[in-house]
């Protein structure tokens, strides 16, 4: 396997005086698809924005292909397609215009390309419909067809299973599988049962359960069958 | 979903340019202005009640309103835009495309120079335009009206401006109205004196060139420095959300 893409050292996060994680080492190698688990609270959601670069508030070392991240922060986020809880779906605009304006700094897409990626999600003829128009799940599929267009190494997604029919889980599922054999990094918080095989596991929160403040982490390198 | 398999994937070093990527700011935010013109009509409307009930409230008569106009018009101005203020950055982070917006490679300080012209665009810009109308409603003279134009011109850019590091500030707070307005108003208060002096000095027949480099000396000032303070304040905001 090739070298790691993100590497993260003896991270730590706090917030409103509870700690969410300590001591949380792992590392990101492109090929790999990585899950992050823990029950509610337990600081999956803070630990993604912390890797994506949205949240500042931890200690620790976060490393770039080897080199910190903040340095050379550009090149990071030119690599990074993040999906978060809230999607980044304007919903007065259309599809189309939604995802014209959230590609236009990362990559040059014709605008056939994005009708066909909207059709590849089970959007046709929704093209041109106001996003408010549309259902939950619809809005969440707009930002995940931003998945069949990305060139970026590393995807970082927030509950992207939520609001999706079973078809469109199963579509994901697949879809993160291949990303993951065509030399991607893919990380995921759910609480969807994933049947992926060799899925690499960071476990937060994990003694929080038995009364000891402060979660564990166990994790990474390690795969377990899911 | 299927998608391409044949491709392999790769760090990327190289992608589309900042211009690219401001343009595709200031179009998508106009376009979601333009799709909400209640939103885009409240300030102008804010604007033209202020001056119109004025007269109506303290005097109609001419030499009054000649002396009073340029502050009706600049105050009202003022408020308008800070009234809108909230809406810059609201929207985005309640949808997300904030965090998309901060997270996009090119530097957060143009991409928020983007933002605030789009929002001067649709706020600031419409005022300039109405205040020679309502200029000619409060008797002021066809000097006066010009110089006022232009001290609105460069003057609404400047509140939009700081108005921006307000509202990246309040933007984690559930209401941050009040505060944005107690935090943004003592710093609106050289740019109006400074806009109204300059009509008065016109008024009077004295050189405003002085009033006018000082004017856009505030602009150069606000350009340079508050979109930074504008992307730390985000960032902030960001990571208490």
């Amino acid at each position: 396997m090739s070298e790691p893409l993100l590497q993260a050292v003896d991270l730590q996060c706090e917030r409103d005086d509870r700690e969410l994680f300590r001591a949380l080492n792992f590392t990101i190698a492109a090929g790999t698809l990585t899950r992050v688990e823990g029950p509610n609270g337990s600081g999956k959601t803070t630990l993604l924005r912390i890797l994506a670069g949205l949240n500042d508030s931890f200690s620790g070392r976060l490393l770039w292909q080897g080199e910190p991240r903040d340095a050379r922060r550009e090149e990071f986020l030119r690599n990074l397609l993040y999906i978060g809880h809230r999607p980044g779906i304007k919903p007065l605009l259309t599809p189309i215009e939604n995802l014209r304006g959230l590609l236009a700094g990362r990559q040059q897409v014709a605008d056939t390309v994005l009708r066909q990626a909207l059709e590849g999600t089970g959007l046709a003829g929704y093209q041109d419909v106001p996003c408010r128009n549309l259902s939950a799940g619809q809005q969440r599929r707009v930002a995940l067809a931003r998945l069949l267009i990305s060139d970026e190494p590393l995807w970082i997604l927030d509950e992207a299973f939520t609001a999706l029919d079973f078809h469109g889980v199963e579509g994901l599922e697949r879809l993160l599988v291949e990303r993951a054999a065509n030399g991607g990094a893919v990380v995921v918080t759910t609480h969807h049962d994933l049947r992926l095989p060799d899925i690499h596991r960071i476990v937060l929160g994990a003694t929080a359960v038995a009364g000891d403040h402060g979660a564990t982490c166990q994790q990474a390198g390690e795969a377990h069958a899911h | 979903m299927p998608t391409d398999s044949s491709v392999r994937v790769r760090p990327l070093t190289a992608g589309p340019g900042v211009m690219a990527a401001m343009v595709a700011v200031v179009r998508r935010d106009l376009q979601a202005s333009f799709r909400q013109r209640q939103d885009l009509l409240n300030p102008l409307l804010f604007f033209i009640m202020v001056v119109t009930l004025f007269p109506l409230g303290v005097s109609p008569e001419v030499s009054f309103l000649q002396q009073a106009g340029t502050g009706i018009l600049w105050v009202a101005a003022l408020l308008a835009t800070l009234l809108s203020l909230d809406h810059l950055y609201r929207h985005d982070f309640d949808d997300g495309t904030l965090e998309q917006l901060m997270l996009q490679p090119q530097p957060l300080y143009l991409l928020i120079l983007a933002k605030v012209l789009a929002h001067w665009l649709v706020t600031g810009l419409p005022l300039v335009l109405l205040a020679p109308l309502l200029g000619v409603m409060v008797h002021l003279e066809g000097n006066s009206i010009g110089i006022l134009c232009l001290t609105l011109l460069i003057g609404t850019p400047v509140l939009s401006l700081i108005g921006s590091i307000g509202a990246a500030l309040t933007l984690g707070l559930r209401s941050g109205g009040v505060l944005l307005s107690l935090l943004i108003i003592p710093l609106y208060i050289p740019v109006l004196i400074f806009g109204t002096g300059t009509v008065a000095a016109a008024a009077e027949g004295a050189p405003v060139s002085a009033y006018i480099a000082l004017m856009g000396a505030f602009l150069v000032l606000a350009l340079t420095l508050a979109p930074f303070a504008s992307a730390a304040a985000l960032r902030i905001s960001m990571s208490n959300s």
